[in-house]
């Protein structure tokens, strides 16, 4: 029972991770497709999109049966770096976001500079280059992203396929949740996605790095929804901390 | 003066290691070095003294450090 406890939470925090930074990056690419679309025409910017998501499987293909071959603890020490090093980053940002140190990602503004930045070109042939050139930019870095974290995560785990298809349902329900809400991807609460993102990342990041340098980890698996809270409490603890308190900002309104 | 152009073969490897400089080190730099030494601390803990309870502690642990030195420094840099 307690087996079937600790690689069901594995798998909960696999797929968690997975679905919830694909569903972030596709947010992003999105965003730029549909200002593109809109700006320029949908035939170039789907071109683009389409071309990109090519570039992007045959990557998968050729790198993804390339992992299966690299032993078992080199990988998974490499890969808990990426994952730590990648974690935090995300982590790191998604704090000094909550706690107002940092901007929040604004979908709307970026729309917006992506549509303006688009007008300033006026001629618009029908085989429209720049349109076509701006999709697949924002898809392909956007959706290489997604590819990384995909194989390290799915290799290291045993559960490309898992992963692979966790990613594509993320994808799917992302692209038509934002074909029906067209502009309003700003009301996709992407803070909160990437603070969850961060902490589950950095806690596989934790636990590869570990298992790569034959730590044993008291319950296994289980192990990793023990980094899950721990590193949730870490941060709800730095954002409470770093948090500007109401007497700073009262003094510097008044100021 | 044109310059000439670097062969393809030179711009792919160069961009592929920008992608990854970008991706890894980035604007944080003391992240990717504190990763390194967590590595490091862990495998000197676990492999040359065989201590795994003192391995289980030190990694997160050390990962806590690290994203609260980073959280300080970005923290003093907004106050600038």
């Amino acid at each position: 029972m307690f087996a079937a406890t600790s690689v069901s939470s594995g798998v909960i925090v696999l797929v968690g991770a997975v679905f919830l930074a694909c569903a972030v990056e596709m947010v992003e690419a999105l965003t730029i497709v549909l200002a593109v679309g809109h700006t320029r025409g949908w035939r170039s910017a789907l071109e683009g999109t389409v071309v990109a998501l090519v570039a992007l499987a045959a990557l998968v293909a050729v790198f993804g049966p390339a992992l299966v071959h690299v032993p078992l603890s080199v990988l998974r020490l490499v890969v808990g770096g990426i994952l730590l090093i990648f974690g935090m980053q995300w982590l790191r940002k998604a704090i000094l976001r909550s706690s107002g140190l940092k901007a929040k990602h604004d979908e709307d503004a970026i729309y917006q500079e992506t549509v303006a930045e688009l007008e300033a070109v006026s001629n618009r042939p029908d085989r429209d280059r720049i349109a076509f050139v701006m999709a697949f930019k924002g898809v392909f870095l956007e959706g290489l992203e997604v590819v990384i974290t995909v194989l390290t995560l799915g290799t290291s785990a045993h559960r490309l396929g898992l992963a692979v298809v966790t990613a594509g349902v993320a994808i799917v329900l992302v692209g038509i949740v934002g074909a029906i809400v067209a502009k309003q991807l700003s009301s996709v609460p992407e803070n909160a996605m990437k603070m969850g993102v961060g902490i589950l990342l950095v806690s596989y990041g934790t636990f590869w790095v570990g298992e790569g340098l034959k730590v044993t980890w008291p319950g296994n698996d289980g192990a990793l929804a023990l980094f899950v809270g721990l590193y949730a409490v870490i941060s709800w603890l730095l954002i409470t901390l770093i948090r500007p308190s109401r007497s700073i900002i009262e003094s510097e309104v008044s100021a | 003066m044109n310059q000439k152009q670097s062969p393809l073969v030179v711009r792919l490897l160069k961009s592929f290691g920008m992608f990854w400089w970008d991706f890894l080190v980035g604007d944080t730099p003391e992240l990717f070095a504190a990763v390194l030494v967590i590595i490091g601390a862990v495998a000197v803990a676990r492999i040359v003294f065989q201590e795994n309870a003192l391995a289980i502690v030190l990694l997160p642990l050390l990962a806590i450090l690290a994203l609260t030195v980073s959280i300080r420094r970005a923290q003093r840099a907004a106050r600038k």
